[in-house]
């Protein structure tokens, strides 16, 4: 099959007979995201169809090779099948930090045996995997983290603790900085290790966040024992690894600038609940806040395009990464905010109908991490100052 | 359709970036000022510019012309934004030529397209009366008189006033808006020309008992509207094109200025407070490049109905464009105060673009309109 046409006939069928009907519409809440794991209790057994025939054809991970379980595409397949699943509302049949984050760490650096023991189990949603990165000490300056890896001959033994662990009590296992050279220059000591994180000795304490939820965690070590085959890229080496890999969440966070196909536009939502005189919406001021902020938001669209068919024209996005992860972010952000304005009173409801158990509200002070997690604004546009516009200092 | 530049589009952007940078940079528009030239421009510059085939690039092929499309067109529209180049190829080669390719019959693209391709004729679209742009805002009127008609009324603001030998007028005409071509040295025409801070010369324009023939008109009687407003968002995405090299033009400048002066013993580009601001900044080029070239694109597709992405690229250019021209005086300091220094120039000629056919706020709310809102 070479014509892209033909691609697009064939997947709209296989999607025709395969999306189950209940999976065809946004997610209702967060709460029902499938993110697979050990563990993970499918909400309907459509979600679980839906992985399993998606993970089938290596569609949870599209460009990944098909020897690692991957959907094998080329970017322009890749642009179509996403084109196609908006097309019918399809929902994300899984959600994981080993597709968006690690794949393309290990991908890129990892040893053959890494990828054939690692990548299939991920492409199947079958293990949830958790990002050890910050630390109490280690935040924006992550260079500093001091967890320490010992060398015991076959094996290392891990000791210290990270933070704000995401949904660290849920992982499987776990990608995580340690220190493998205390005498070595912050940079230089750092390895990229994996384990598993019902190995004795790692506990996790759960942290609540202001939204009311407690998705991340304290994540401690205690005499770890870590395997030495474990250790993605060279010993010692571990930062570049680290780097990559963040532009790569940086992507993946980049993209909740944009809504989600079907879900209802910030002005669609104005005008139900405010009403419009002659089709102006009722309040001026927030009209034209709600169309600065479309206007943006449609400009993110087309950037992510444009920077997409750069890639494939054999453009690389780099530091690229860091603006549009400020971007996209900031956006979400007002976003959230014009949502909060157009909610009023009904989007202070903490408990209760009127905010589908404060959806918005919720939904609005989780935001708030959005311009933190990943390295926060500041850190990306130091990042745009230095790497992009070559600014001294 | 890919947002990217094929091959040849690039080929023509480097061409136009080092016609531009070697015959007409900012000392050129420096010159043209110190000169008191009263067009606005330089006839011999814009000879160049016709032997370069620029003025012949909208127009068809059997027109004389290139038809090699609006992305084209606009991408030497950025670069002459870059130089500041001062030459009537918005008012002309793109407005005006887009004009008569939608809205002219064969025997007015027969005689006009084949002119402007040759450099030969200057079109000025005349559409607002009043200081704000409402272009529906419309008391000019032309009456049916013998087998044409009379025209009464006037015009603002019109772009190229000076040196305009045809305008493109719009006047009620009883059924709705009609538009006509108008010629500047018709009996009844007076052009009273004005510099503009930018230094072009823009003009206002009465009429009266003009009389025109019938092929005059232009588009079908009293459907002006409808293709004033074609028109008008292909202007508008012309002008967000040149928005968008001077924005480039003066973020690079004042990079470069970041990257070289020294205070407190540093270079002063070290400062995270400029830093931040100059990320922030360049992550609104980013996201104008990406709008510019999607409205280039459409209309190279042939689309109708343009006015949602026109307005969505005058909205944001306008913006940007005047934020970064800002931002590069402050950057600079006292320096970028003085008339000696160019970059005031770019904060000059933004403005002018920024308000030609709506500004940011009434592209803002022209948006918000056409979303239902
Ligand atoms: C919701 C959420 C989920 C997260 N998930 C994970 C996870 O799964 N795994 C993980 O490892 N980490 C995770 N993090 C941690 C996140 O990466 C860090 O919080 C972040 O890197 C900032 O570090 P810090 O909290 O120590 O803040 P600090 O580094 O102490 O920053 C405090 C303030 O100082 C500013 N600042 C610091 N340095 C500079 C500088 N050089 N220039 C200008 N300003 C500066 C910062 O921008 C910030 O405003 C998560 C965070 C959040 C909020």
């Amino acid at each position: 099959m070479n014509q892209p046409e033909d691609f697009r006939q064939a997947v709209r069928e296989w999607l025709e007979d395969n999306c189950p009907e209940s999976m065809r519409s946004p997610l209702p809440s967060e709460a029902e995201a499938c993110w697979g794991g050990r563990n993970f209790e499918f909400y309907s057994e459509d979600q679980r169809l839906w992985l399993e025939r998606m993970a089938e054809r290596g569609w949870t991970a599209p460009t990944w090779p098909t020897e690692y379980g991957g959907g094998g595409l080329n970017r322009e397949e890749e642009k179509i099948l996403k084109e196609e699943l908006a097309r019918i509302h399809a929902r994300q049949p899984l959600i994981s930090f080993g597709i968006s984050m690690l794949g393309p760490a290990l991908l890129k650096f990892g040893s053959e045996e890494l990828k054939q023991q690692h990548l299939p189990p991920i492409v199947r949603g079958e293990i949830r995997w958790a990002q050890g990165y910050s630390e109490p000490n280690a935040g924006s300056d992550l260079a500093s983290l001091q967890a320490r890896c010992e060398d015991r001959g076959d094996h290392f033994i891990l000791n210290g603790s990270k933070v704000w662990t995401s949904y660290g009590d849920l992982g499987d296992w776990m990608f995580c900085l340690v220190r493998t050279d205390i005498e070595a220059p912050k940079h230089k000591g750092i390895s990229f290790v994996m384990f598993d994180m019902a190995t004795p000795g790692v506990s996790t304490r759960p942290i609540r966040l202001i939204s009311g939820k407690s998705p991340f965690t304290e994540t401690i070590f205690d005499d770890v024992r870590v395997e030495k085959d474990q250790v993605i890229g060279t010993l010692n080496q571990g930062w570049t690894v680290a780097k990559y890999l963040l532009t790569h969440e940086r992507e993946m966070i980049a993209g909740s600038g944009v809504s989600s196909a079907g879900t209802m536009s910030v002005s669609k939502t104005a005008t139900k609940t405010i009403g419009t005189d002659n089709g102006v919406l009722r309040n001026t001021p927030l009209r034209a806040d709600i169309a600065r902020y479309e206007i943006d938001e449609r400009c993110l669209e087309l950037t992510i395009e444009r920077a997409r068919d750069e890639v494939k024209a054999g453009v690389s996005l780099g530091a690229a990464a860091s603006m549009f992860k400020y971007y996209g972010t900031e956006l979400n952000m007002r976003r959230q905010e014009l949502l909060m304005a157009i909610g009023g009173n009904d989007a202070l409801v903490w408990e209760g109908d009127a905010s589908k158990d404060g959806d918005t509200p919720r939904q609005w002070l989780r935001s708030k991490g959005n311009s933190i997690e990943g390295g926060t604004s500041e850190i990306q546009l130091n990042i745009v100052a230095k790497h992009i516009l070559g600014l001294p200092g | 359709m890919a947002l990217v530049l094929n091959e040849e589009q690039r080929m023509l952007r480097d061409a136009a970036r080092d016609f531009l940078t070697q015959r007409a940079p900012v000392s050129h528009l420096r010159q043209i000022r110190d000169s008191g030239n009263e067009l606005g421009f330089s006839r011999e510059l814009w000879d160049e510019i016709v032997e370069m085939g620029w003025t012949a690039i909208l127009v068809p092929e059997e027109h004389g012309g290139l038809g090699y499309g609006y992305t084209g067109l606009g991408l030497l529209l950025e670069e002459s934004g870059r130089t500041l180049t001062p030459s009537p190829l918005l008012g002309t080669a793109l407005t005006g030529a887009a004009a008569l390719i939608l809205g002219g019959s064969p025997e007015q693209c027969a005689e006009v397209l084949p002119e402007v391709a040759a450099g030969q004729r200057i079109l000025a679209l005349a559409c607002d009366e009043t200081t704000l742009h409402q272009p529906e805002r419309n008391s000019s009127q032309a009456v049916a008189a013998g087998d044409g008609y009379r025209l009464n009324g006037g015009k603002t603001a019109v772009m190229d006033g000076a040196a305009a030998d045809t305008f493109i007028v719009s006047a009620a005409t009883g059924q709705g808006i009609s538009l006509f071509l108008v010629p500047a040295k018709a009996n009844g025409v007076t052009v009273q020309p004005y510099p503009a801070l930018d230094i072009s010369i823009a003009a206002a324009v009465t009429f009266k008992d003009v009389e025109l023939p019938a092929t005059a008109l232009l588009g079908a009687l009293g459907e002006g509207q409808a293709l004033l407003d074609r028109v008008l968002d292909i202007a508008r995405i012309g002008a967000s094109a040149e928005l968008l090299g001077i924005a480039q033009e003066a973020f690079e400048r004042t990079m470069n200025y970041l990257r070289e002066r020294k205070q407190f013993g540093v270079l002063i580009g070290s400062f995270q407070a400029l830093q931040h601001r100059a990320a922030q900044l360049h992550a609104e080029i980013e996201m104008c490049k990406s709008v510019v070239l999607k409205a280039l694109q459409m209309l190279d597709e042939g689309a109708v109905d343009n006015a949602e992405l026109a307005s969505l690229a005058k909205a944001k250019l306008s913006t940007t464009a005047h934020k970064a021209a800002c931002e590069a005086i402050q950057m600079h300091g006292g320096i970028g105060m003085t008339d000696e220094f160019d970059i005031g120039f770019f904060l000059k000629r933004c403005r002018i673009l920024e308000t030609l056919y709506g500004d940011r706020n009434f592209h803002l709310d022209r948006y918000a309109r056409l979303r239902g809102y």
